[in-house]
């Protein structure tokens, strides 16, 4: 019996920045406290701080350790586990108010939040099937098997008002029934964890954190619709999710809950992995099935929709990984659990991925009907160095920006695609005044160009065409008709598209000309980019009034542009100007400017 | 695993496992003085003794913890036991035998063991 548990994260981020090597520490300093017997050191899934890792969490207490560094780890071990001390210079700061510390979950990042995919991530050992079976883990799966039709889990699904949380949003349950009612002699399930959106990362997390609930509501759509083989078609590049699927299946097989006869109950499952090469279209789900049966990832046209013919020819159901780890969830504490919580037409709750200009970048699960201010100021922590909010973009490269008017939207499917966004996957990326709207629409149009398939042509053709628009007007040789253009290729695009990609593909540049059309003339008209972005269309200038002359610009400039006396105003060339912004960075009086 | 009553049951016997990952505000308290003073008197087979009798009795509303220097370092080693609603107990000059009586008769049943506590040691 432990009578302490020290909980590290061995996410992805914090994996990166050293988890690996402070459980190697807490090992070797236990071991030399002669604590082993007494002290339990566990690698969970991500706790979603991810801007604070290493993330260290030690329990009776609960005390919450931010940023650990391995050298520290001698002291956690003798003063807290040996001695009682809770080591109060490394807690995350926001849990100590007036010297007291309060528990994480009054904290504001935490407080806001509803845990439901998300509930085991950061809880338990991804990589003990155990700790998973400790929390009820697969309960769900029993429950379905001895007391539940098919019929049963379709209605509790559609009861649920559960929607897939892959981005489209179709109600779960009735894609399920659709599944069932095909007639086959062999049908599938499938598990998207192709997650591709630039900023995404929550399907990364709930897999290295819970890669058990994903499976067993998997083995529950089996079930449901009558299949005995599952696909996880998950990216190459999350190799920690990849490794601990492997061990989370090896340890179903062994204990019987996957495999033949599962639970004496008769039923068959088995499941395999599908590793993705990293292709941004094999997340859509035609593409997907085609990369699973062995071709080059192309999507086909729809209908037939894969509940009727998908993978290789046979009714197939297919969800993302969020979706899948609400499952369990329901099926134990029941649809009205689950419809208690968001808003109308979107139940439930979204996992989010915070980045960009944000304090508290991460991993957040909000009930729908959250509020985007609450999302940034609140949980996320506001905009570092008191810049001013502009946009934040959700759904990556298929979705939109939401600019400041509509901070007090209250997110769900609906009120998003209503701004001109969607809710995508979840990646949410904030962004402030010195992001140039017109340059992030370009960047996201590189990624389409970039990954485009090439099967049909508006996708291949027209997002190239789209791009070269935009660099143009970045370059400052745009017109106004060029505006209008691009709106009307947009749409065509749109139109015509083969796949759910190709299709909302224009959906940054929409959606920013939508919102910030005045950004858009600037760079047509005046030949300025209002944040600074455009390099082309800047002009680095010395204030005379304010330089001292004091030589440190012209000592940096790589391109030996700034030339002045010593202790006289300098100038810069701007011929030979590479506006690299150097001697901005180095002046120490502030006299350099962008105009 | 050949059913659901054999899941449920490996369930209820790993889960005494977790216990202490959850919110434990309603717990009973056992907090040892785990300072040097607290050491040197052999607060650590306390520790242990009351760490491991909890488990074997099975008792989940229970927390076992430790603390630094309460200030009477001639008592060591000293041990508290909180209860929520209840006054506190302090334990002192423990061994691992007085604390599994303290288990069984304080944590599991209720009764204070007054002999042991610094009323009893200061008279």
């Amino acid at each position: 019996m432990y009578r302490s548990h020290v909980l590290v994260c061995g996410g992805t981020g914090c994996t990166s920045s050293g988890s690996a090597r402070i459980i190697e520490a807490f090992e070797k300093e236990l071991d030399h406290a002669g604590l082993t017997e007494e002290v339990k050191v566990i690698k969970t899934g991500c706790f979603g701080l991810c801007a604070l890792g290493p993330v260290v969490i030690v329990y009776p207490e609960g005390s919450f350790y931010s940023r650990v560094a391995p050298e520290d780890v001698q002291e956690i071990v003798e003063e807290h586990l040996l001695k009682g001390r809770i080591v109060k210079r490394l807690l995350y700061t926001e849990t100590v108010v007036e010297d007291q510390v309060k528990s994480l979950n009054d904290t504001d990042f935490y407080k806001k939040q509803h845990r439901v995919a998300l509930r085991n991530c950061g809880v338990i050992n991804p990589e003990d099937i155990n700790e998973y079976i400790a929390y009820d883990g697969y309960q769900a799966l029993g429950k379905v098997l001895t007391e539940m039709t098919p019929d049963d889990v379709i209605k509790t699904l559609k009861d649920s008002g559960l929607r897939g949380r892959g981005g489209g949003g179709f109600p779960t349950g009735l894609k399920w029934s659709f599944a069932k009612a095909s007639v086959d002699d062999q049908k599938y399930v499938c598990c998207n964890a192709d997650e591709g959106d630039p900023g995404a990362f929550m399907d990364r997390s709930v897999l290295e954190g819970d890669p058990h609930a994903v499976i067993e509501a998997m083995e529950i759509a089996g079930y449901t619709i009558g299949a005995n083989q599952g696909y996880i078609y998950v990216r190459a590049e999350y190799p920690i999710a990849v490794k601990r699927l492997e061990i989370a299946i090896g340890q179903a097989r062994e204990m019987g809950l996957l495999g033949k006869d599962i639970l004496g109950t008769g039923f068959d499952f088995d499941l395999e992995l599908r590793l993705g090469a990293g292709a941004f279209v094999c997340g859509e789900e035609t593409a997907l099935m085609t990369s699973i049966e062995g071709h080059r990832g192309e999507p086909r046209p729809r209908p037939p929709f894969p509940a009727v013919k998908g993978l290789f020819g046979k009714p197939t159901v297919l969800n993302n990984v969020e979706t899948y780890a609400n499952i369990p969830q329901i099926i134990l504490k029941g649809a009205d659990w689950f419809s208690s919580m968001g808003t109308e037409k979107s139940k439930g709750t979204k996992v989010f991925a915070l980045g960009g200009k944000i304090h508290n970048t991460g991993l957040v699960e909000i009930p729908m009907g959250t509020t985007l201010r609450e999302v940034i100021e609140e949980i996320g922590g506001g905009i570092p160095n008191g810049k001013k909010f502009k946009a934040a973009q959700t759904g990556g490269p298929s979705g939109g920006c939401i600019p400041a008017e509509h901070m007090d939207i209250e997110i769900d499917y609906d009120n998003l695609i209503a701004i001109g966004s969607m809710m995508g996957s979840g990646g949410l990326i904030v962004m402030d005044e010195d992001n140039c709207m017109v340059d992030i629409a370009k960047f996201f149009l590189e990624f389409t160009v970039d990954e485009s398939c090439g099967k049909c042509t508006p996708c291949r053709i027209g997002t190239k065409r789209l791009y070269e628009l935009l660099d143009k007007i970045t370059k400052g040789k745009g017109t106004l008709e060029d505006l209008d253009k691009m709106e009307e290729l947009c749409y065509y695009i749109k139109e015509n598209a083969l796949c759910g990609l190709g299709q909302t593909a224009p959906n940054p540049v929409l959606s920013t000309l939508r919102y910030f059309r005045d950004e858009y003339v600037a760079h047509v008209v005046d030949k300025k980019c209002p944040a600074g972005v455009c390099k082309a269309l800047l002009n680095f200038v010395i204030d005379r009034d304010k330089c001292r002359g004091c030589t440190l610009c012209a000592k940096n400039c790589p391109a030996d542009a700034i030339v002045g006396e010593v202790k006289k105003p300098h100038v810069i060339d701007t011929s030979k100007c590479i506006k690299c912004g150097a001697c901005m960075e180095k002046c120490k009086f502030g006299a350099i400017m962008k105009k | 695993m050949k059913s659901l009553a054999e899941l449920q049951a490996l369930r209820d016997q790993v889960k005494n496992n977790m216990g202490i990952r959850s919110d434990d505000s309603g717990n009973i308290r056992v907090v040892v003085g785990m300072a040097t003073c607290g050491i040197a008197a052999g607060a650590r087979p306390v520790l242990s003794a009351f760490t491991e009798e909890v488990a074997k009795r099975g008792l989940h509303n229970v927390t076992v913890t430790q603390t630094g220097c309460i200030g009477i370092c001639q008592y060591e080693p000293v041990v508290e036991i909180m209860e929520p609603g209840k006054e506190k107990v302090t334990y002192v000059k423990m061994t691992p035998e007085k604390a599994v009586q303290v288990v069984v008769n304080h944590l599991a049943n209720g009764n204070v063991m007054n002999e042991y506590t610094i009323g009893a040691a200061t008279k």
